[in-house]
């Protein structure tokens, strides 16, 4: 620990994945944090201008994946917060075969200099819920101690399940480093920008036919906050960060206004492989294995030892529903007028009715 | 029986309140509704429960239960079919907890597994406080596209340990049937003869939450689909525990989808407390002899109202 610094407050922190939401993000709230001297920032690529401005307090170091070795203990790190992390096969920057690069061997590499970084105290990596795998067996809620019954299909769920590994290994050779693994559910809120936000945003989203999963979301600011906290106090161990609360996929679709098209489940597997062949999509078999099997996740270990509960998945994924304020095909305004007019119609036919009978009733009386 | 047409009376009665919607917008509706026209509210419930649905504005919980779908549409469904069809006579209401966990244990029969079915809507009707019965399927429930959807909406989850523990914990009415397979698949000469009780996984999972166990025997569900013959290669082939020949099933195509009127009894029986055995439930001889009990009181009662209904097809 620096010198001087306040006790559990690391000095020096060391942040990958700069160039991208949830790293320039983070940097940034540890930026504005005085008991933190120095901020830095590890990634091998620029930042998207948007983010940039973030980054202005964080000293940035480009180092790929290899490189990484001697950084940690040259910066003298007290804390690293591993966040570079690729959800998604991305077909402009090198496709599946990048991201299991990044993900698996980016991560090997890091915790390999952690270990060797005699100063370092403290590790927060980013892990996924898709750690508990996608199975008919399994339990309707994961508690983090929950194994995952089969491999999962999906190339990110594969490599998330790589990593915790590593990390499992890193924590045996290493106890006295304060190490945190964040099983996050998919983010969601006005700012975020993933697969799925992009996937609720079409106005027909495709389903899988006879299967309605249980989501949950995490909102985006709520995992800042966590990311945050874990940096400066201590939290060891594994935890599940997602909103209470769950939304079924059906109706997560009818909150944000968009028309579900059930697909076969084999027919959505081959679409989501052609789409990838072809470039265009970046939907793979774990967005398939989720619109089928569900996830929901225990946060009791969160909320207990965070004393922070994020907001409900219902609460966040509102939030992403107002962000995105273009005209949906079945929005709440439209459903509500429709209502109306087929309440007035039937209101208005059976006046009618009435009047012609009355009139009858009283021809009849006459 | 006398409770059900109660219940089914204040199933109105409860639907009215929620489902008249409150208005903020400044239109006026065209015509003045009479004051306490029963259509005009029963229309303007069901349409403000239709918006409700397809904008998604309803509540489920981590397991995936729906309680409106299945208060307004499925409940209303089943009534039919075991008031009127089945002609369900309870008995032992009284015996269910008002409140607080408990494990509800049955006997498994008919093909087709409508004994779960009927017993969660019985029993949602004959509670006095209405509370769901949250039933736990096999893993192949939950294989089935659609099915595995229904069941989750309507209460039931995956018979796992941490599930039926999760829900027992949360203080909720449990249903589980130990038989599993071998009591729905197993042939009409048999009817009414318990099958193996399996590892007691369910002794286990109310013993840690120290919820009481009541047995519950189900008379009527085997002559439903009374299953004459079980085409093993068939059912190997297609991935299933077994394939049924009935008396109507395959040979009338979809028609032998209709379950035959069977007379239907149901009794639930005095409760089994657990608390005390809190600390024995990874002892497997207290398992197996809580099991055994269950078992013996579910085949006693079934005994006892086979006699009760001496044709299965009368009033």
């Amino acid at each position: 620990m620096t010198p001087g610094s306040t006790p559990g407050v690391p000095g020096v922190v060391v942040v990958t994945g700069v160039s991208r939401f949830l790293g320039a993000h983070v940097a940034a709230r540890l930026v504005a944090d005085d008991r933190i001297d120095r901020v830095i920032g590890l990634d091998a690529l620029d930042p998207a201008p948007e983010l940039a401005s973030l980054l202005d307090g964080v000293e940035r170091v480009r180092a790929d994946a290899e490189a990484v070795g001697s950084v940690v203990d040259d910066l003298g790190a007290d804390a690293v917060v591993h966040l570079n992390l690729i959800t998604a096969p991305d077909p402009h920057q090198g496709g599946r075969a990048a991201m299991k690069e990044q993900n698996v061997i980016g991560t090997m590499q890091l915790l390999a200099a952690c270990q060797r970084a005699p100063r370092l105290r403290k590790l927060v990596v980013r892990s996924s819920t898709a750690a508990y795998g996608a199975s008919f067996r399994d339990p309707a809620v994961f508690t983090e101690d929950t194994e995952p019954r089969a491999v999962p299909r999906g190339g990110f769920a594969r490599d998330i399940l790589d990593i915790e590994g590593y990390v499992r290994g890193f924590r045996r050779r290493r106890p006295d480093v304060v190490a945190t693994v964040l099983r996050f559910a998919p983010f969601i809120g006005s700012r975020a920008n993933t697969t799925l936000t992009r996937y609720f945003a079409q106005p027909v989203v495709p389903t899988v036919l006879g299967r309605d999963p249980r989501l949950q979301f995490v909102h985006v600011d709520d995992a800042l906050e966590i990311l945050y906290r874990s940096v400066v106090s201590d939290h060891p161990g594994t935890y599940n960060v997602a909103g209470p609360g769950v939304l079924a996929l059906s109706q997560a679709i009818r909150r944000a206004g968009r028309i579900a098209v059930p697909v076969v489940e084999p027919g959505l597997s081959g679409a989501a492989g052609i789409a990838r062949a072809l470039g265009f999509g970046r939907y793979g078999l774990d967005q398939v294995d989720l619109f089928v099997h569900g996830r929901v996740v225990d946060t009791t270990r969160l909320t207990r030892e965070y004393g922070f509960t994020p907001r409900s998945t219902a609460a966040a994924f509102d939030d992403f529903v107002q962000g995105h304020r273009d005209p949906a095909p079945l929005g709440p305004e439209r459903l509500h007028r429709a209502e109306q007019a087929i309440l007035d119609g039937i209101r208005r036919t059976r006046a009618a009715v009435r009047e012609r009978v009355g009139q009858r009733g009283g021809r009849i009386d006459g | 029986m006398a409770e059900e047409p109660a219940g089914a009376e204040a199933n109105v009665h409860r639907v009215d309140p929620v489902g008249r919607p409150a208005r903020p917008g400044p239109r006026e509706p065209a015509v003045a509704d009479e004051p306490g026209d029963v259509w005009d509210r029963r229309v303007a419930a069901g349409l403000a429960f239709l918006r409700r649905r397809l904008s998604g504005r309803y509540e489920i919980d981590e397991f995936g239960f729906d309680p409106e779908l299945t208060e307004q549409v499925f409940q209303p469904l089943l009534r039919v079919l075991y008031r009127d069809w089945f002609r369900t006579e309870v008995t032992g209401a009284e015996h269910l907890p008002v409140e607080g966990s408990g494990l509800v244990v049955g006997n498994h029969s008919g093909t087709v597994a409508l004994d779960a079915l009927v017993l969660a809507a019985v029993l949602h009707d004959v509670h006095p406080t209405h509370r769901y019965l949250r039933l736990l399927g096999a893993d192949l429930v939950f294989r089935m596209p659609f099915v595995s959807e229904l069941v989750r909406k309507t209460g039931g989850t995956m018979a796992c340990n941490p599930d039926a523990e999760r829900l027992l914990g949360r203080g909720e009415l449990v249903g589980v049937f130990p038989e599993g397979f071998k009591g729905v698949g197993k042939l009409y000469s048999e009817r009414y003869k318990l099958q193996r009780f399996g590892r007691g996984g369910f002794v286990s999972a109310a013993l840690r939450t120290g919820a009481p166990i009541i047995p519950v025997a189900i008379v009527g569900a085997e002559e439903t689909y009374p299953m004459l013959a079980n085409i093993t290669p068939l059912a190997r082939l297609l991935k299933l525990p077994y394939f049924p020949v009935t008396p109507t099933f395959p040979w009338l195509g979809p028609l032998g989808v209709v379950p035959l009127p069977s007379k239907w009894l149901i009794e639930f029986c005095p409760p089994i407390p657990t608390a005390h055995l809190v600390d024995s439930a990874d002892d497997p001889l207290v398992v197996f002899n809580l099991a055994d009990q269950v078992r013996e009181t579910i085949q006693q009662k079934l005994h006892e109202l086979l006699e009760r209904r001496p044709d299965p097809f009368g009033p």
